[in-house]
């Protein structure tokens, strides 16, 4: 078996038992990159040198004898919104950032190494995280391993299409909308978006501040488990993490919930939803009844009808406040042909941001607007507390949330990039759990007649993220779809 | 209604500095001397990433001002964002509060030469200062910045508009200086930019048809930096105004133009429009989602209110009635919370106040004046003071020599009753030795007790001054007294 092939977990094990060495891991891993990520593209930079003298020092430090953390030599890609000191480049694939190296690590990249993690290299994203494919990267779109010509997801479908492609065991990835969840759904991982507040954002990029939540991919489910505790914790640096205890989420994995409620809202199972998908996700819900779980029909109607509609107030009236700081003046790309300030900004940002970003500025900025707050922002405002309320009263009667992660398995490349309103739907079932500010994972659950894969989405209430991986565990155990490596692993250029 | 019935109606927002050792939002620290860019990091620099993490000391001294103005806390405050463009705000916003402040509908009683006057207090916010942006003033086209100041914590104090007329305005305006120099808030130097004001201008034209006033449009004149420009900026547009009004009666109102926003030109002594009511920002405000509301906890609110020292303007009235000091010597003692201190201590150590607030204000105050220093630089501690006051209210020594100690403690730091005993200054009180000092000052000047003798009054005074001198100034001026009486013969 191939180095890469190696879960996170058992990798982690192999290399405490030296059967071989960090640095053979980081060359393994940056060997599958050179090999296949001409035709992924799932990375913006790839940092080999750094990443084998991290690897070396690892190695002394497990021959030493020494603690040398969770993740001690595994090879770990950084979503490129994310701050990393390290010579590399943070550009959240924006033209504006013009190649601006950040001066401090982003506090997930602190505790990567601390955990012994070896940072391989920083993955492509939808331009500051923004869309539902990876098409809106200004450095090229990422291609899905399981079919080139099918996107990814997005917005983290860099980190996820480098995991499913077994080019590193783990990445990070943030979510906002399901910016993890359904990136991991169309390439068939695992992602995991926790509660608002369990991962420190400093050093996050920001799109929209109160939805950003840091969240890992792995191949299993014990593998997101790793990572998410390696990057759990109360940081005094951001305001919104909780300094809520972290559990040992690896230590009761294989116990299952017994009993199980699960909800199924009818509103994640209506039209739009493609009938594969359907199949595909009913299969799974059989496979826990098999195990003994109790379905529960829920209902979440705030949800249904106005979860987009305020996602989309929320998310692009704090997109357009935190990105007002790209404007060419104290870092990043300024415009060499204006006439004056208030040109040099404008010119800046024409040239610097892509179509989405610019959309959703414009959309933000006018739902801010005097006379347009109270209609907008506010009232979605209030959306979302009967959103939250919604999930608070479903989570009386049942233990989890289950349902499709996305309407669709992997769309065509440029199939919906036209069409703005059709790509904000891919996040129909995603957006709430962010607005609410709970725990959800997709898990693999079958592939569609195609053999494209299919993602369970399972969501919990808030800081029942041990919970959650267990419920997600027990049915992981009982497939295999974490067995199958892409058609693109196979295929030797 | 004619020009002289136009009512000045004025309005102030203060901005003020805290005193904190660090920036708002990060460790970076508070000063005013250091290389441009210098006290920055990526926080303040608003770069990619970062995070505001609130200060607890600013969060505090913005409280205890509020709470010092008589202003409500309220159990939720929170943060907004501010959004402008600008070279000197990293962000583009500014972090600040919009609709819920965390001081609300306070007041500051004012000393106008007309009396006092009570200013109500619309709210008190928190916010971050931005940095400095300097322009190439040899012609060139560019500017620098320098963002040491970038996220200072800066406090806003809005007035309602009860101040009616230019000297009023500076008046509340020193007033607040004073305040909170007082209550350690800030330190408001003005000539680092520690304080600004920004007085909203209008004039009261009368009533209209509904039985409400109305106004002249109301002018908000931006960033004046010392109480002088305060004083003669309102002048200035008090004056603008009702030449604007009487020409066009009818047009002039604040229902047709609304507010302006104008800048000051100080040497000219001059306003100019920046921005009318159609030019008007709007700052998308909306709640900082960074930043977790500030719900204060009463207990907490109460144990500030207990960090809140007795205020200027009551310390001076408790002088008075208290002590029974004067007017103006209970104004002095209360300019400075330090002099009202240091007074305070002195007069309970010596249990006189009357007498203590005497050596205040001929000795200490005018040394102080003299050096231009401040109480803590005085070099003498209040015990030192009193020991003093108490060799001179025992009869140790004389005041003049007293005096003449003070000099000597501050010169050499050594205290009142080593330096009586070195110095020989203690005073004669023995009568046989005084009596010698007249015997002395009798047999030398005759023609002077001749005159005496003749009905002139004045010629004792120069009798005593001659024994006095006779004794080296160190007699016990009462006895030289009584016994010049009693061989006068009076």
């Amino acid at each position: 078996m191939a180095i890469t092939d190696l879960t996170a977990c058992r990798m982690r094990e192999a290399l405490r038992r030296r059967e071989f060495s960090a640095l053979e891991a980081a060359d393994a891993s940056l060997a599958a990159i050179a090999r296949l990520d001409g035709r992924v593209r799932a990375f913006l930079s790839v940092d080999a040198d750094g990443a084998r003298r991290r690897a070396a020092g690892i190695d002394k430090r497990l021959a030493a004898g020494e603690p040398a953390g969770l993740l001690a030599g595994v090879p770990v890609a950084v979503k490129d919104n994310m701050c990393t000191a390290d010579g590399q480049a943070t550009t959240c694939a924006s033209r504006i950032l013009g190649g601006w190296r950040a001066p401090y690590d982003a506090h997930v990249v602190e505790r990567l190494a601390a955990e012994g993690a070896v940072v391989v290299g920083k993955t492509n994203l939808d331009e500051f995280a923004m869309g539902s494919s990876t098409e809106n990267s200004a450095f090229g779109a990422t291609r899905n391993p399981w079919d080139l010509e099918r996107v990814p997801g997005g917005s983290s479908g860099g980190s996820a299409a480098a995991v499913a492609a077994r080019m590193v065991p783990l990445a990070l990835g943030s979510d906002t909308g399901g910016s993890i969840r359904q990136p991991a759904a169309l390439c068939g991982v695992v992602g995991l978006k926790p509660t608002y507040g369990r991962v420190s954002r400093y050093g996050l990029v920001a799109f929209a501040s109160s939805l950003d939540q840091i969240g890992p991919f792995g191949r299993t489910v014990a593998d997101a488990a790793l990572l998410l505790q390696a990057t759990a914790g109360h940081d005094p640096r951001d305001s919104t993490s909780v300094p809520e205890a972290v559990p040992d989420y690896l230590a009761a994995l294989e116990e299952p919930v017994r009993p199980l409620r699960i909800g199924l809202p009818k509103e994640f199972f209506g039209a739009g939803l493609d009938p594969e998908v359907r199949r595909v996700v009913r299969d799974a819900l059989a496979a826990y009844e098999r195990l003994g779980a109790q379905m529960v029909e829920v209902s979440l109607p705030h949800s249904a009808e106005y979860a987009i509609a305020a996602y989309y107030i929320v998310a692009t009236s704090e997109a357009s406040s935190n990105l007002a700081r790209y404007d060419g003046v104290h870092y990043g790309r300024r415009s060499s042909d204006h006439a004056d300030m208030i040109d040099m900004y404008m010119r800046s940002r024409v040239q610097g941001f892509g179509d989405e970003v610019k959309r959703r500025v414009m959309l933000g900025a006018y739902a801010l607007s005097a006379g347009y707050y109270e209609a907008y922002y506010k009232k979605a405002l209030r959306v979302r507390r009967l959103i939250r309320r919604d999930f608070q009263d479903a989570f009386k009667t049942v233990d989890c949330i289950m349902g499709p992660t996305s309407p669709t398995a992997a769309f065509r490349q440029g199939e919906r990039t036209a069409d703005p309103l059709a790509m904000y739907l891919s996040d129909v079932y995603t957006v709430s759990c962010n607005l609410a500010a709970i725990a959800g994972v997709s898990v693999p659950c079958g592939f569609t007649r195609a053999g494209l894969p299919v993602g369970l989405q399972i969501i919990t209430d808030v800081f029942t993220e041990d919970r959650l991986l267990r419920i997600a565990r027990m049915y992981e155990r009982e497939t295999a779809w974490a067995d199958r490596s892409p058609p693109v692993c196979e295929a030797r250029p | 209604m004619t020009a002289a019935d136009l009512l000045p109606t004025i309005g102030l927002e203060v901005h003020m500095h805290l005193k904190t050792r660090t920036k708002l939002f990060c460790g970076c620290p508070v000063r005013y001397d250091a290389r441009p860019n210098s006290c920055v990091c990526p926080v303040c620099l608003g770069m990619p990433g970062v995070l505001p993490v609130m200060n607890g000391r600013a969060v505090e001294l913005a409280v205890r001002m509020a709470l010092a103005l008589g202003c409500a806390i309220p159990d939720l405050a929170k943060w907004d964002r501010k959004h402008y463009y600008y070279p000197d705000l990293p962000k583009n916003y500014q972090i600040s509060e919009y609709d819920q402040p965390l001081g609300i509908g306070g007041f500051l009683d004012v000393e106008t030469p007309r009396g006092a006057v009570r200013v109500g207090i619309t709210r008190v916010h928190l916010e971050e200062d931005a940095g400095k942006l300097m322009h190439d003033e040899r012609g060139g086209n560019f500017s620098v910045v320098d963002l040491n100041r970038t996220g200072t914590p800066l406090l806003e104090i809005v007035s309602e508009p009860d101040i009616h007329g230019a000297e009023d305005a500076r008046a509340y305006a020193e007033a607040l200086r004073q305040l909170a120099v007082y209550l350690g808030v800030g330190d408001c130097h003005l000539q680092l930019g520690q304080m600004r004001f920004e007085p909203n201008v209008s004039l009261r034209i009368g009533t209209g048809p509904d039985g409400k006033p109305r106004y002249t449009p109301i002018s908000e004149i931006k960033n004046l930096n010392s109480f002088r420009s305060v004083e003669r900026a309102v002048v200035f547009e008090l004056a603008r105004h009702r030449q604007e009004y009487v020409a066009n009666p009818a047009e002039y109102t604040l229902e047709n133009l609304g507010k302006e926003t104008r800048g000051w030109r100080d040497d000219e002594g001059v306003s100019f429009l920046q921005r009318s009511k159609e030019e008007a920002h709007d700052y998308r405000y909306f709640p900082e989602p960074d930043l977790v509301p500030f719900v204060p906890d009463r207990a907490w609110v109460e144990a500030v209110r207990a960090t809140v020292p007795e205020l200027p303007q009551g310390r001076r009235r408790r002088f008075i009635s208290e002590y029974g000091l004067p007017e103006y010597d209970a104004g002095v003692l209360t300019a400075e919370r330090g002099v009202a201190d240091f007074f305070e201590k002195v007069a309970g150590l010596v249990k006189d106040p009357k007498t203590a607030s005497n050596w205040m204000m001929q000795d200490v105050m005018r040394v102080l004046n003299e050096r231009k220093a401040g109480i803590a630089d005085l070099g003498m501690t209040p015990e030192a003071l009193a020991e003093l006051v108490s060799l001179v209210k025992q009869g140790a020594i004389n005041r003049n020599k007293g005096t003449e100690v003070f000099g000597k403690m501050l010169a050499s730091g050594k205290p009142a009753g080593e330096i009586v005993r070195q110095d020989g200054l203690a005073q004669v009180a023995d009568a046989g030795a005084v009596e010698a000092f007249v015997d002395q000052a009798l047999a030398a000047n005759a023609r002077t007790v001749e005159d005496y003798k003749g009905g002139k009054k004045a010629a004792l005074g120069r009798l005593m001054g001659e024994a006095m001198k006779a004794s080296g100034g160190k007699a016990n001026p009462q006895l030289v007294r009584e016994i010049l009486l009693r061989k006068l013969g009076g």
